[in-house]
């Protein structure tokens, strides 16, 4: 999935919603950076608790871990099996109890600030003003995904339809104060005043909850598209793995033809359970592995490519590989080794690829001028692309073809597989 | 690494085993391929039996899993390594999943080998692990030197531990290249003792490196 990177809430890092962690994720900076970052904005008329109380709503919940799982189905089952450790959870009590603190903490704060600055002082404006606060943030919080689920989890729904009484009564006891406190001698204001309240509390009440109720139905829509895509893969994936079951039944008595079809398989298998995104041959690593998935299925010699970096093909890419398959079946073919490994390492200016095997090897004076497959498949379509090419052998010692192309669309960070257009 | 070494180190001794591994076709099969050289002591399919199956028997080497019910072979090292910090433990998977094989390293095995791995391959890294070394398939120091490319620029912790000399980021470079460590060393025209000192160097660097910066590069390199 291509295209722009989306802001999520970490509830693996939260402190109150997460909203610091996945913004701190997002931006690249600490989860301390960014909670320092809101501390200060508030100081500025409230802004930054505001702007955390918005974030809050509007981030979806993100739990990277889970998207990443979500494509790659291997991994997926370990995780659903528990096969593979859970990770950022902190304590479900010290958590809450910490949170708890520093929430009355930063409350009995605001108070002392507030009375201190001599704003809002008069208490016909501050209490139901923190009233009602405190019951808002007690809705909105119940009705956060991430922490509802904890709640939930924990056995303990009768607490969290207590906060949710509790949060709702708040806010009728603070519409109340605030009716009743104002005494307007006009009795129309006061109906007009009562209904505008009224209206405004349903909607700050159920605001939250419908907000959620449509992403998670979106959510909903998309995971089903996904598990029917996945379930087709599957479906597929079974019928080729016991094909080949039944092809190394057959063929039990063939050693070679036994070993071939079990890599080949373990191959595919291997590619669709935890290399997710396999953007067939649009970048150098998927590229390379299809050219020599191709040579092992011809040569049945395994072959082991451990690529770092990776970058979208060009035509130099595209030809760099080309030389290396030429090596490999070369080494395949002639050097009798039983592996062959084949290494890549993209650097900012040059991408370094090496084709390895401990076969027979050969001395390179040797090579008679009309076996052209070195000189014009392998060093003379690198040399043409302005790359270089160095061929590396000795009798008993294995061969080694060293091939370097410089890379002239840099493109600097998508080595790292930043972007993936 | 088809460098199966001669009998050292564990002086006379046959080394004791654990496997561990959910799916007992495997461990059988090892347990076959490896009872001439070793004695596999006990055997274990998840966490909780792990971790007593550990306790108990106190083995040499533990043969462990990645995956793993009850939540992989990290929990396992989270739950005896530091306990028994004489068990050495080798990681084994078929998962290739970067962050699992980092995380279980993390926790403090002292290598990784994918579960293709020969019987003569496999053997030698028991050894090479018993000893106290480092066993870094080609997978691995790919992993590592893909960890360590971007410049760390937050110094969280001794810079030290973030970098890889110039030494060391060569003996890799081999290995991912499929070099042995007798071949590395012949290459860069040192010992066998000096590249595993450098392996050792790394796996140290690769278990104490400041967490911010290699969880950054495990979940960028999912999104590949």
């Amino acid at each position: 999935m291509p295209g722009t990177r989306r802001a999520f809430r970490d509830p693996a890092d939260r402190f109150l919603g997460g909203v610091a962690a996945g913004l701190a994720r997002h931006l690249a900076i600490t989860p301390l950076q960014a909670r320092v970052g809101f501390l200060l904005l508030t100081l500025i008329g409230g802004f930054g608790a505001i702007m955390y109380a918005a974030l809050w709503v509007l981030l979806p919940v993100g739990d990277p871990d889970h998207t990443a799982d979500e494509s790659a189905p291997g991994l997926a089952a370990a995780s659903r099996r528990g096969a593979r450790g859970r990770r950022g959870r902190r304590g479900p009590l010290g958590s809450d109890m910490g949170v708890a603190l520093s929430l009355a903490m930063l409350g009995v704060g605001a108070i002392v600030f507030f009375q201190m600055v001599g704003a809002w002082t008069s208490p016909r404006v501050f209490w139901p003003v923190a009233v009602a606060a405190v019951g808002l943030g007690l809705l909105w919080w119940q009705s956060d995904s991430g922490v509802r689920a904890d709640w939930l989890s924990a056995r303990l729904g009768w607490r969290s339809w207590l906060r949710t009484l509790f949060g709702v009564a708040l806010l009728v006891v603070a519409l109340w104060l605030a009716l009743f406190q104002a005494g307007v001698s006009d009795a129309l204001d006061e109906v007009l005043g009562a209904l505008l309240l009224a209206a405004t509390g349903i909607g700050l009440v159920a605001g939250p909850w419908l907000l959620r109720l449509t992403r998670e139905l979106r959510g909903e829509r998309a995971e089903r598209v996904r598990s029917q895509e996945r379930a087709d893969v599957a479906a597929h994936l079974h019928d080729s793995v016991l094909q080949t079951l039944a092809l190394i039944q057959r063929q039990s008595g063939d050693a070679a033809a036994v070993s071939h079809l079990a890599r080949t398989q373990e191959r595919e298998l291997r590619t669709w359970l935890f290399e997710p995104d396999t953007d067939d041959g649009a970048t150098l690593r998927s590229a390379l592995q299809q050219a020599v998935a191709d040579v092992e299925a011809a040569h049945h010699v395994p072959v082991e490519v451990v690529v770092v970096g990776d970058f979208p093909v060009d035509d130099q890419t595209r030809a760099l590989i080309a030389a290396a398959r030429e090596a490999v079946v070369n080494a395949s073919r002639h050097s009798g080794a039983d592996r062959v490994d084949v290494y890549v390492e993209v650097a900012p200016d040059a991408v370094d690829l090496f084709v390895r095997d401990r076969g027979r090897g050969f001395v390179l004076d040797d090579v008679a001028d009309d076996r052209l497959g070195v000189r014009r498949s392998i060093v003379d379509r690198v040399m043409r692309h302005g790359g270089s090419a160095d061929l590396r052998s000795a009798p008993g010692d294995g061969t080694e073809v060293r091939l370097r192309m410089p890379r002239t669309s840099p493109t600097d960070d998508d080595a790292r597989g930043e972007s993936t257009r | 690494m088809t460098d199966p070494r001669p009998d050292r180190g564990s002086a006379g001794r046959r080394l004791r085993l654990v496997v561990v591994d959910d799916h007992a076709m495997f461990r059988t099969g090892v347990r076959s391929e490896l009872t001439a050289d070793f004695d596999v002591v006990e055997e274990a399919a998840d966490v909780d039996d792990a971790v007593r199956a550990i306790t108990t028997t106190r083995p040499d080497v533990v043969l462990l899993d990645v995956h793993l019910p009850g939540g992989g072979g990290a929990e396992v090292l989270r739950r005896t390594a530091t306990r028994h910090p004489e068990v050495k433990f080798l990681a084994l998977s078929v998962s290739d999943a970067a962050e699992d094989v980092i995380a279980v390293i993390r926790g403090g095995a002292r290598g990784y080998v994918t579960k293709n791995i020969t019987g003569s391959e496999l053997i030698a890294a028991i050894r090479r692990v018993a000893d106290n070394d480092a066993v870094f398939s080609p997978r691995l120091a790919g992993f590592v030197l893909d960890a360590f490319a971007g410049q760390f620029e937050i110094a969280e912790v001794d810079e030290d531990l973030d970098r890889l000399t110039e030494r060391e980021r060569e003996v890799m470079r081999l290995i991912a290249r499929g070099y042995a460590y007798k071949e590395v060393a012949a290459e860069l025209f040192i010992s066998i003792k000096t590249v595993e000192t450098h392996v050792s160097s790394v796996l140290r660097k690769l278990q104490l490196s400041s967490r911010h910066e290699l969880t950054r590069w495990a979940s960028e390199r999912r999104l590949l």
